[in-house]
């Protein structure tokens, strides 16, 4: 599932948020998108799967393929978009009327999909299991989402997430919110993960984009008020050794951001 | 940088039959219905101004014998409005002080344990049907309040209020007042409540580091916050009290005139009791006048509830 | 603030102060007050009245003369507030009261199964007819009321986030909150006396003019609580590819179910009280009529109330009181069904 890039801009209204990003992102590896505040690199991750559109008045311009097929295409449901196209938010944000078992088949069960028992358990526990956290929560299964710790909500939503078996998960600054042991259980997982999905993640933290990507993209802006762009996309290794941008050295340097 | 390679270059997927919907029909479905609700609201507020003007509008010049001995719709309409206007003023003055007051203990003077139930207990006040509060009021408080009228007429005459013979049964535009001052004082209070507890802790403890006593912190810090909602609850409270029919219907033995005069036995009669009491005499023309009066207060309400959300806007773009 | 007061003490912290529990001695001393006032004569109100104001008076003059002014007025404001609160509740007590001591002596299964069917003099009556009429007419108007209102307010909170058609309902319903109650009723008498004939008072008239004072109140209660569902739950929902319609029906309302249903049992409990329009829209009626589209007037509740005090008669306020009742349970009835509700629902953290 690589994920095809070209010359998108994405406008609120009048308002250019992020002008002409062109990028290819590899199948089954870790992509990270770094830069300052407001630089656009988590409204372009929701280009991605569509979730911009959320927002009245908001819309790309440019062309993004998913394997190929273009996620902006006429005949396309932003919906089945979504469904190939998995996301982690900011927040753990587990469903407060659920429970665990109902979380992780929350996919599932919001979209009236009727399936077995079996099969509906077996679901619950390959996801938790690809979320490392059967362990924790198999005794109760049918508590509350809400009365896990953080980390554990985060890692819930992540079970959510693939329990619906997309191919690429999208994962907004996952570990923002999130206490140092809580983010290195992510940042593990993310890696265990690389195997069967094409990640994306949006970090804050260069340190967690060294530690977990495959590549990086530096986002950054012009100046206050001007769109975001893309300044340097490359793997990471030659990003945090020997960028080809001075902007992107002066970053990862600390020199501004 | 690395290039994006072309990204048509993968024939051998079918773009349509993987991420083409089907779910895309609910959508269109529910936000339809959801609209149409939406839109009904408009079609039945424009039905009743349609409606109403239809049959109101020929009240405003018919015949004259139909305006209540008034002679013309105006001679009719401005003693209505004038005691409208009157007996919502007078339980505005006896409600704010205590609402203002009940809204402080609430929120700023009771205990917790006492300040929860006192709530619970005014908005319990609220849910009291206006027709058991006109029932109380014309059988328990109008009697037990005719001493007090007595009382009134003799001390108080040189007011215009007091002067004149005091009814006998208490049936009166004073005991009326009384009532509908009970009925909006929960409206008044829950909103004022609700704005005094949103004065920023900030402000009121930078008060209290100041040395401000309870009531200074209230004073300087609350109440300047507050006002605009306070306002707005004043005006929801006219707006409810404008309105009130049944209380009034009940309580008062009504006259169409214009009169400061609150304890005698001829009281001024509001536009709702006028409906109220008229509505029987269904005479196509009556009727015509009453839905003509009806429509008046309809303009006078909007116009009272438009001035709150106006004050509202403003307090809040400052 | 005054600060002279201030600077006089600088640097002392501690001046002189009421004693501990001044109030309760100061409340002491007002309650002799007003028992002195009643032993001179005065009558039990006038009594409570010295005394009280005894209180008002002494407990801040007290404090004038030993600590200061700004303390004073402080006591005063204080006991002013909590003399509102409490006579602010002599009302509601002495109402409810009334209301179950008149009403429980006329309740009885007669009262409550016979109509007012050819009854005349001391005969026995009752305002079987009109709870019917009540739960028929507010049944309709909750009909009409509840789908209207409650996706109005989706379409509001979902849909419409301030785009013009939004806009304009939303005024459009503060502009229905402000429609007085007898005006409803005026409307729904003028619609079907052209859509049906002049005159047309019936059941199904009442629904409507109480459906036109509900609408509103349901739009706003379920606003508050779509409002209340966070965005991230959406956002969460969408990304699982679920579509918007999916989202809003079985997570957006799920998660608010429990405040959207106190708030449409609230909203019932405030129209089934309703008079004015129901005696202008519905009529009065002796007999028991179970068809609200069948032109004919139904007996309603609080129109029975209406009609009996106007009655003038013993037997008359007697019937009025044990409506009263009634109402007032029915009403107190739903105040609570919407509190439990409210808790049953509340969403559970499991911590």
């Amino acid at each position: 599932m690589s994920i095809q890039v070209k010359d998108t801009s994405i406008f609120y209204g009048d308002f250019k948020a992020v002008e002409d990003v062109t990028m290819s992102i590899k199948p089954k590896s870790v992509t990270a998108f770094i830069g300052p505040s407001g630089c656009g690199k988590s409204t372009f991750l929701r280009t991605l799967n569509r979730m911009h559109e959320v927002i009245p008045g908001a819309y790309v311009e440019g062309k993004i393929s998913i394997h190929g097929q273009d996620i902006y295409g006429p005949n396309v449901d932003p919906v089945a978009v979504r469904r190939k196209v998995g996301m982690v938010f900011q927040r753990p944000n587990p469903f407060p009327t659920m429970s665990i078992y109902d979380n992780v088949l929350a996919g599932n069960k919001l979209n009236s999909k009727r399936i077995k028992k079996s099969e509906a358990d077996s679901i619950v526990e390959s996801a938790l299991r690809g979320a490392n956290l059967w362990n924790e929560v198999k005794d109760r299964l049918s508590k509350p989402g809400m009365g896990l710790s953080g980390g554990q909500q985060q890692r819930l939503c992540i079970a959510r997430a693939i329990a619906v078996q997309p191919e690429v998960l999208l994962m907004d600054e996952p570990c923002s919110a999130l206490d140092p042991i809580s983010t290195a259980a992510i940042e593990d997982l993310i890696h265990e993960l690389k195997s069967d999905y094409t990640i994306v993640i949006v970090t804050h933290n260069m340190q967690q984009a060294a530690r977990v990507s495959d590549d990086t993209g530096f986002f950054n802006l012009k100046a206050a008020g001007q769109p975001g762009h893309l300044v340097e996309f490359n793997p990471t290794k030659q990003m945090f050794t020997k960028p080809d941008n001075p902007d992107t050295e002066a970053y990862i340097s600390g020199r501004f951001g | 940088m690395t290039v994006a390679a072309d990204p048509g270059a993968d024939p051998g997927v079918d773009t349509k039959s993987e991420l083409s919907g089907r779910g895309s029909m609910g959508d269109v479905v529910f936000r339809g219905i959801a609209v149409i609700a939406a839109t009904l609201i408009m079609v039945a507020l424009a039905a009743v101004f349609i409606f109403l003007g239809i049959e109101g509008i020929p009240g405003f010049s018919v015949d004259e014998q139909h305006y209540a001995g008034q002679g013309s719709f105006l001679g009719l309409v401005v003693p209505l409005l004038y005691a409208t206007m009157y007996a919502a003023v007078l339980a505005l003055i006896v409600a704010v002080p205590f609402s203002v007051a009940i809204a402080l203990f609430i929120s700023h003077y009771a205990p917790r344990r006492i300040a929860t139930p006192v709530a619970y207990v005014i908005d319990l006040l609220a849910a009291v049907p206006s027709v058991v509060f006109g029932l109380w009021g014309a059988v328990v408080l109008g009697p037990y309040l005719v001493p007090t009228h007595a009382w009134l007429s003799e001390n108080l005459a040189w007011l215009p209020f007091f002067d004149g013979q005091p009814s006998g049964n208490g049936r009166t535009l004073f005991t009326a007042s009384i009532v509908l001052a009970v009925m909006i004082l929960p409206i008044i209070t829950s909103i004022c409540r609700e704005v005094f507890a949103q004065t920023p802790r900030l402000h009121e403890e930078a008060a209290l580091a100041l040395g401000a006593t309870r009531w200074e912190m209230v004073r300087y810090a609350v109440f300047p916050y507050a006002r605009s909602g306070m306002v707005s609850a004043v005006m929801l409270g006219l707006g409810r009290a404008l309105g009130e029919t049944m209380a009034i219907a009940m309580i008062v033995s009504p006259k169409v005139l214009i009169s400061l005069f609150i304890i005698g036995t001829n009281n001024p009669e509001t536009i709702a009791a006028h409906i109220a009491q008229g509505y029987k005499e269904s005479t196509p023309d009556r009727l015509s006048v009453l839905i003509a009066t009806g429509l008046v207060l309809f303009a006078f309400t909007f116009l009272v509830n438009a001035l709150a959300r106006w004050i509202v806007a403003r307090g809040r773009a400052k | 603030m005054s600060n002279t007061d201030l600077s006089n003490e600088e640097t002392k912290l501690s001046h002189a102060t009421l004693p501990r529990g001044a109030q309760w001695l100061v409340g002491v001393a007002a309650v002799a007050l007003g028992g002195l006032a009643l032993v001179l004569g005065m009558g039990i109100v006038g009594a409570a009245v010295i005394g009280l104001l005894g209180f008002l008076i002494g407990y801040p003059l007290w404090a004038l003369l030993v600590e200061n002014r700004r303390s004073a007025t402080d006591k005063l404001v204080t006991g002013l507030v909590w003399t509102a609160f409490a006579v602010a509740v002599i009302p509601l007590i002495w109402l409810v009261y009334t209301v179950v001591s008149r009403g429980a002596a006329t309740l009885s299964p007669e009262f409550l199964t016979y109509s007012m069917r050819s009854v005349t003099g001391d005969e026995q009556g009752g305002l079987y007819h009109a709870l019917m009429g009540t739960l028929i007419v507010t049944g309709i108007a909750a009909v009409i009321s509840i789908p209207i209102g409650i996706m109005t307010a989706i379409y509001l909170i979902e849909y419409g986030k301030g785009n013009r058609l939004a806009k304009t309902i939303t005024f459009l319903v503060d502009v229905m909150t402000g429609i007085p109650s007898i005006v409803a009723g005026l409307f729904a008498f003028a619609l079907f006396t052209l859509l049906v004939g002049p005159g047309t008072r019936f059941g199904f008239g009442g629904g409507v003019a109480l459906s036109l004072l509900m609408i509103p109140t349901v739009v706003r209660s379920t606003e508050e609580m779509l409002k209340l569902v966070p965005d991230d739950l959406r956002e969460a929902a969408y990304a699982l590819g679920v579509p918007k319609w999916r989202t809003i029906t079985k997570m957006v309302l799920p998660t608010a179910i429990g405040g959207i249903v106190t708030g449409v049992v609230l909203s019932i409990s405030r129209v089934i009280g309703e008079t004015a329009p129901l005696l202008v829209a519905s009529g009065f009626n002796p007999n028991l009529n179970t068809s609200p589209f069948e032109d004919s007037p139904m007996m309603t509740v609080p129109v029975f109330i209406y009609t009996q005090l106007s009655e003038a008669t013993a037997k008359g306020v007697e019937y009025a009181w044990g409506g009263a009742l009634v109402l007032f349970i029915l009403v107190m009835v739903l105040n609570l069904i919407a509190r439990i509700v409210g808790t049953i629902f509340a969403p559970k953290t499991g911590r």
